[in-house]
């Protein structure tokens, strides 16, 4: 297939950008839409061009290093799927994608369609962990977790930070991600010790980043890729009140 | 070069706990006062920079992805071994050890491997004390599942998403550092070089991925977790970033590599679809415990739907040659089994690379909400992909690269040959021999960085005694100028092919020569051919853009550049290797039954290259496998 790509293209961080546009030729359904980039960036450094920079690395969909807003849908549009994952075979030959990088305050562009997202390992610094070191941890087993708390928190683990959510969002607010920590941990018996001063801080660090707030559209949960349930929110909502209340 | 590997004494069960005792300590007040410098944040690298953190040492830690937590550890699907005997069926240590023993075909250190198999038990209770939500029972209790090559359910998991669940659990030990100052973190920064000061390592190069800035970062040591070389084929389950550019370097100051042919192909990946194809894509092993793998008895059947094939025309190849293992016979045997009948021209599917993995027999069983349950995701991954339903026809497979067993050299306390230098995780070579198990990557990586190196580092910095290192020394400078001018060079040259039809082709190269098998004449062929693409390299690439910013074709440009040179070494030391073992498999070497025929008279020794300069023949030095518990035996599935 033949497709036309509008691609916004910007020096760096500091550069003017713009949308440019790019004939994809040759284009097989089988590859993904990042081969897909691959096949123009080939051609592109053919005519000594320079090629797109976009972020990518295990490319199966789990590292969460993939982005890309296509034709204004974050990794596409394709339910649980990640740019990665989508294949070619989901768009038709003559097709014009539009393909720009996440867009908030919190995710500078730092060349083309890479951002910058290290706001979220400061939020994970911050409070998004147990505080355990190496070594005296008791026997696994010692520790029993009900099965069902277990799937739940493991639903809100699947989080691959990828920040579609955010790029999604019209407040570019961080909540989706944030919660889905706070409940992977906070539903846990270990996770409950600190679960307090885990929400407030991990929600402190947020709002410092400059994330916006939730005004619950649920488009994050539209377009995670790995499907989080906006009930996260809810419960982060529920365990910062509750924390609030104690520590004040 | 005498090849100490520092094995202690005593009996075997006892060494690890003797060689503890044995170790110097730093003094808690002191242990700030040493800058350790880790690359990569993997499972080995984040769970290593944490736990020294948490000691009190300085930490500075470096990843090439804009996040630690994107680590390739992360696409692990299946699980993580241990040694827990929660299911009351015989395992073990012993039986983990064995087993691991077994599985790398007699090519691993004793010693190494029993510390692995006794460390495992700590690593599960680590990680659930983290947070890491494993599979539970109704009762609360941690589940198991049974695993490729072992005969009890020893495995422990988190639905099909193991490894990313693990390396969250050390990422988030590794930021909770970060926050509290305790590690500086560079996200977007890739070593260039290692920097040997009076014959140590004392520190490393990096380039800023975002600037191009290149700086220098001096340690009382240097850690490296930089993971496997699988790349080197183009084609891997490998991310598209993963190298073996930090490795080779050190090899390049010192640092001897051992066991380069011992590769890993993965039986259950996605076949390969096209010219375009830029990786492959594993489904978990865990499948083979559901899914049966078949193809045609008759070659002219291959091209029918696999509905029509009845059941009496199907060959169950795995369960009629291994009955006692059958669809979860060891990965290197599945593998050859799979390019066994695709050259028989059963294979199916385009080109006729591929095998069935079957699910129909699960799901009548077990109901499809169960096989959902199981392997959803994986499913799901399999039709994005392929834009077939597993539940309706069954998944095809082939064999793909996968791990590297190969790596730095390192003795029992994972340093290299190049003093202060450690290598942790897939980087090193030191436990899986010339196969690794499945679910054990996982183990290893976490066993070398969260128990075994914060008590070797200490050691080092006890008994050595170095002077403290500058950054300014003129050893940094002469690596920054080397590196300058490489880069200038790559940027100069301006020529017709790009950096991925060069990598393409020896890719290509590597997997014909020295893929699933080799032989003398292939493997002198690709030591021909591998020099003339290196020089084609370096005279045709075009590498467009600057230095000076984000310019992710020079990065790429540097890792094929390395790969260009540790191809031939591959190549090399599999010619050397004559014998079968493991993931080597030499034609010449089988058995009437096509089986693997090890020589354990001439080659129960581990074979670290030393390397002599540009363009001379690098130097073998061997350390012999001495086994002071097991006995080597011919491995059988059957």
């Amino acid at each position: 297939m033949e497709l036309t790509l509008k691609v916004w293209r910007q020096k760096s961080a500091t550069a003017t950008g713009s949308l440019e546009t790019y004939e994809a030729k040759n284009i097989l359904e089988d590859m993904s839409f990042l081969e897909m980039l691959d096949v123009v960036n080939e051609a592109l450094i053919s005519q000594g061009a320079e090629p797109i920079a976009f972020d990518s690395d295990c490319r199966e969909g789990i590292c969460g290093m993939c982005s890309l807003v296509i034709n204004g849908i974050p990794h596409g549009g394709k339910r649980g799927t990640a740019t990665c994952q989508l294949h070619m075979r989901n768009f038709k030959d003559g097709d014009t994608i539009t393909i720009e990088p996440w867009r908030a305050r919190a995710f500078p562009v730092v060349r083309d369609l890479i951002t910058d997202r290290s706001a979220f390992d400061r939020i994970i610094s911050a409070g998004g962990f147990i505080s355990v070191n190496t070594g005296g941890a008791p026997d696994g087993n010692a520790i029993p977790v009900p099965k069902e708390s277990a799937e739940k928190s493991m639903d809100a683990a699947a989080c691959i930070g990828c920040g579609a959510c955010v790029a999604v969002c019209k407040n570019a607010s961080a909540m989706l991600f944030v919660a889905a920590k706070v409940s992977h941990l906070n539903l846990l018996p270990q996770g409950k010790a600190e679960k307090d001063h885990r929400v407030g801080n991990m929600v402190r660090q947020m709002d410092a980043e400059g994330f916006g707030n939730c005004t619950v559209t649920a488009s994050c949960e539209a377009v995670c890729p790995k499907e989080i349930s906006l009930s996260v929110i809810a419960k982060m909502n529920h365990d910062y009140a509750l924390a609030t209340l104690k520590l004040g | 070069m005498p090849l100490d590997s520092k094995t202690p004494s005593g009996p075997l069960a006892q060494k690890w706990d003797k060689h503890k005792f044995d170790l110097k300590l730093v003094n808690p007040a002191n242990k700030r006062k040493f800058d350790v410098i880790v690359v990569g944040s993997g499972l080995a690298g984040a769970s290593a920079a944490a736990s020294l953190a948490e000691l009190g040492y300085a930490v500075k830690c470096f990843c090439f992805q804009d996040s630690p937590r994107r680590a390739h550890s992360i696409a692990a699907q299946g699980g993580i071994n241990a040694a827990k005997n929660y299911q009351n069926d015989g395992d073990s240590i012993y039986r983990l050890f064995y087993d691991t023993i077994k599985g790398g075909d007699f090519r691993a250190r004793e010693s190494n491997v029993y510390r692995l198999a006794q460390v495992s038990v700590n690593i599960i209770d680590q990680c659930v004390a983290q947070g890491v939500p494993f599979a539970r029972e109704y009762g609360g209790l941690l589940a198991n599942r049974s695993f490729g090559g072992a005969q009890v359910s020893r495995t422990f998991y988190a639905r099909g998403q193991t490894g990313q669940q693990l390396l969250l659990g050390a990422y988030q030990a590794l930021c909770r550092q970060i926050g509290l100052g305790a590690v500086e973190m560079f996200p977007r920064t890739e070593m260039l070089d290692v920097v040997v000061i009076d014959g140590h390592a004392k520190g490393i190069v990096v380039r800023n991925l975002v600037t191009g800035e290149i700086t220098c970062h001096a340690g009382d040591a240097v850690v490296l977790a930089t993971g496997g070389y699988g790349n080197v084929f183009f084609l891997s389950t490998n991310a598209k970033g993963c190298n073996v550019s930090a490795t080779w370097r050190a090899y390049k100051k010192g640092a001897l590599f051992a066991n380069p042919c011992y590769t890993q192909i993965h039986p259950t990946c996605i076949p390969v679809r096209g010219e375009h194809q830029s990786k492959l894509t594993l489904m978990s092993e865990s499948l083979r415990n559901d899914g049966r793998v078949w193809v045609p008895r008759r070659r002219e059947d291959c091209l029918k739907a696999p509905s029509a094939i009845p059941e009496a025309d199907r060959d169950y190849y795995l369960e009629r040659k291994y009955p006692s293992y059958g669809n979860l016979a060891p990965r290197d045997i599945s593998s050859r089994a799979a390019k066994e009948v695709c050259d028989e021209g059963r294979g199916v599917g385009p080109g006729g690379l591929g095998v069935y993995l079957d699910f129909s027999d699960a799901i009548k069983r077990l109901g499809q909400n169960v096989v959902r349950e199981r392997y959803g995701n994986l499913f799901e991954m399999y039709e994005n992909i392929t834009g077939e339903n597993a539940y309706h026809v069954p998944m095809r497979i082939f064999p793909a690269v996968h791990y590297a067993m190969g790596g730095t050299w390192v003795d029992y306390n994972l340093m290299s040959t190049l003093p202060g230098l450690f290598v942790l995780g897939e980087a090193n070579f030191s436990d899986h021999g010339a196969n690794r198990l499945g679910a054990s990557a996982l183990m290893q990586g976490l066993a070398d960085g969260y128990f075994v190196l914060p008590y070797t580092i200490g050691n080092y910095f006890a008994s050595s005694k170095q002077a403290k290192p500058s950054s300014n020394h003129s050893e940094f400078k002469k690596c920054v100028e080397n590196i300058r001018a490489q880069t200038n060079k790559l940027l100069s040259i301006k020529g017709k092919r790009t950096v991925t039809s060069l990598h393409r082709e020896l890719g290509k190269l590597l997997w014909e020569k020295c893929g699933m098998s080799r032989n003398e004449a292939g493997l002198k062929a690709a030591l021909l051919r591998i020099p003339e693409l290196r020089d084609e390299f370096w005279k045709n690439v075009n590498v467009t853009g600057e230095n000076g910013e984000l310019n992710q074709n020079l990065e790429y440009a540097g890792r094929v550049a390395d790969f260009m040179e540790f191809a031939e070494l591959l190549c090399l030391d599999a010619l050397h290797r004559r014998e079968s073992c493991g993931g080597h498999f030499r034609e010449e070497f089988q058995t009437a039954e096509g089986e693997a025929l090890r020589d354990d008279e001439h080659f129960a020794y581990v074979a670290a290259w030393e390397y002599t300069g540009p363009n001379k023949a690098p130097v073998l030095h061997k350390e012999p496998l001495v086994y002071e518990e097991m006995h080597m035996s011919t491995r059988s599935y059957k």
